[in-house]
């Protein structure tokens, strides 16, 4: 894979000026956010039965980013995770691996050690995670440990602070610079939307984002409240369907923090199905960000299969 | 004669606190013994069923952390609230067949059932826990825990004493419960509902189903986050079929006695009833200096 040139990007020109990234970003629509409540209530109430049910938990499964982000991880809590990643349910080998492991830098060389051969990929928060409040060149030094740890993907921050100011061409530079570190590397880029307040700002930053070369965006670190929501995840879908028929580039999304229960993911599938298609159904271009969400979906899974009703009891604990 | 419209009840469900209609949106017709329709019931389905086993689980180990001296008060404070309600009960418990008197009797023996259980709060661990006289230097204690969320299948009839005989000495251990109440007189376990909601039980101890039972058995038995069955209000008739799915996740299934006369208090109430739906954990620990 060669690193995509956002520079030459036909939406901004080859050389990038600030006067042409805020026409770029003034070109976007303004968000109607009474509309987008409605369709994501609409779209809830879909009705999914037995046979696609499946269908959905095994993607969702497939989809998933496992994450672990908290200052007590050790060693020890990333093997048992990466051992989970591989293998969900234990008892289970027709349950498939999840997309990705998502940790910290620190934990990249155990997670990459655990995760050989297996086809899951480690997926490290970098740049100053979760705030972003770092001079540029510290961002850069941890997205190229992670990488050099054996990172296959790179989950940075933007700047909000930046992106609030006004400061777009900052944000835009930043990831420009990232997204040059990260070479062959699969880069998310999260918006921390429960930090930019209005539907207008995250479609924003959602244009901004893919025009700088991101692979994927994502809502949230998952430190912010409120995190991944519905209707932002069809703001940033949205955006992303104007910039692949602006550009032909199909970006990835990744909702992340909050998603707890089978049932929400699936209505999360219905949203990426009915605004993008089918071609964002695969964990190429959609992943969930979650921790406690591979759980519930194994018990959903179960029951559909069983007809019997679950227990955490009966499922590992991390 | 007023021309005030009728101000008509919708009985509705009971989980977790609150009082949802069925999620199917379903209702059945009660029937009073001259076959008239007094009302409409929700006809719960197998996703109210999960929500109240839910519900259950989230309020159990709070409820068990309390202790037992104030489980008693509230259990007591239950039967203050079915006492005030007692001309409601018996109107309802009347649409079965009873007469004014008897449907009196029921409601008065009901609470005072209440009160016996609401008394064993703090009593019933000494009397079924123990010291065990063991060989060498150590205290062997064994006292009762609850077991867990306990569902009930309670009896078709009486519909208000079974259902109280049966409630009662679940939850006072502090398990918390997903009740069956008489599908085909089910006003009295909503009644019996309000009175819980009002008497400081914490949402979700106990929730209350009406509706095709036959339907909702088979996934409370083989719902692998149910502890414990009590099958005292289903008798025997498939009761192997209930047993057989509950062993698959090793739930109990507390079988009915043979017939239960529920006026009896020498049958129908027992402090071992309260250990049916406790485990027993022992310790050891050392003796001397």
């Amino acid at each position: 894979m060669s690193t995509p040139a956002p520079l030459t990007l036909p939406v901004l020109g080859t050389h990038v000026t600030p006067q042409a990234l805020n026409a770029y970003l003034e070109a976007t629509p303004p968000v109607d956010e009474v509309a987008v409540h409605e369709r994501v209530a609409s779209l809830a109430t879909r009705s999914i039965k037995r046979e696609s049910k499946l269908h959905a938990l095994e993607l969702a499964v497939r989809m998933t980013d496992l994450t672990t982000l908290e200052g007590k991880d050790t060693p020890g809590k990333v093997r048992q995770l990466a051992s989970k990643a591989r293998r969900p349910d234990p008892t289970d080998p027709s349950i498939p691996p999840v997309a990705a492991l998502c940790i910290y830098p620190a934990m990249v060389p155990v997670a990459a050690e655990a995760l050989r051969g297996s086809g899951v990929a480690v997926a490290a928060v970098a740049t100053y995670f979760p705030s972003g409040q770092a001079p540029l060149e510290v961002k850069l030094a941890d997205t190229r440990a992670a990488l050099a740890a054996g990172a296959d993907e790179i989950d940075m921050v933007i700047d909000r602070g930046a992106f609030l100011a006004g400061d777009y061409m900052k944000v835009y530079e930043e990831i420009v610079a990232v997204r040059e570190a990260c070479g062959s590397a699969h880069l998310k880029v999260i918006l921390e939307t429960g930090e930019l307040v209005t539907f207008d700002n995250v479609r924003k930053a959602s244009m901004l984002a893919m025009a700088a070369g991101a692979d994927f965006i994502k809502t949230s670190t998952g430190k912010v409240g409120p995190a991944a929501t519905r209707p932002v995840t069809l703001v940033m879908l949205e955006a992303i369907r104007d910039f692949a028929e602006l550009t032909g580039i199909g970006v990835g999304m990744k909702p992340a923090g909050g998603i707890r229960t089978a049932k929400d993911a699936i209505r999360y599938l219905v949203l990426v199905y009915e605004t993008l298609g089918t071609a964002w159904m695969t964990p190429d271009r959609f992943r969930f960000g979650a921790s406690s969400l591979l759980n519930d979906l194994l018990m959903q899974i179960r029951w559909v299969r069983t007809g019997a009703y679950q227990s955490p009891d009966y499922f590992t604990k991390d | 004669m007023s021309s005030r419209v009728d101000v008509r009840k919708t009985y509705k469900l009971f989980i977790g606190g609150a009082f949802p209609r069925s999620e199917s949106g379903r209702s059945y017709p009660v029937v009073d013994s001259s076959g008239t329709v007094v009302a409409r019931a929700a006809a719960a389905s197998r996703k109210d069923l999960r929500d109240a086993m839910r519900a259950a689980r989230d309020a159990q180990a709070g409820w068990a952390s309390r202790t037992g001296y104030n489980r008693g008060q509230i259990l007591y404070r239950v039967a203050e609230m079915v006492e005030d309600r007692a001309d409601t009960f018996v109107d309802q418990l009347r649409v079965g067949g009873r007469s004014r008197a008897q449907a009196r009797r029921e409601v008065e023996r009901s609470v005072d059932r209440l009160v016996w259980y609401a008394g064993w709060g703090d009593k019933f661990v000494q009397v079924v826990g123990n010291m065990n006289p063991v060989q060498g230097d150590f205290f062997n204690i064994s006292t009762p825990e609850p077991t867990g969320v306990v569902g009930i299948v309670a009896p078709e009839e009486p519909a208000l004493l079974g259902l109280v005989s049966r409630v009662a000495p679940v939850i006072i251990s502090g398990n918390a419960a997903v009740v069956l109440a008489s599908e085909r007189l089910p006003l009295p376990a909503i009644t019996f509902g309000e009175a819980l909601a009002t008497a400081d039980v914490p949402a979700g101890v106990v929730n209350i189903l009406t509706g095709p039972k036959d339907r909702l058995i088979p996934y409370l038995a083989s719902h692998r986050d149910c502890n414990a069955i009590d099958a005292w209000g289903h008798g025997w008739e498939g009761l192997a079929e209930i047993e057989a799915a509950a062993a698959e996740s090793v739930t109990r299934v507390v079988r009915p006695p043979g017939r239960v006369d529920w006026n009896n208090d020498r049958v129908a109430q027992s402090p071992y009833m309260i250990a049916d739906f406790t485990e027993i954990k022992t310790v050891w620990h050392p003796k001397g200096l």
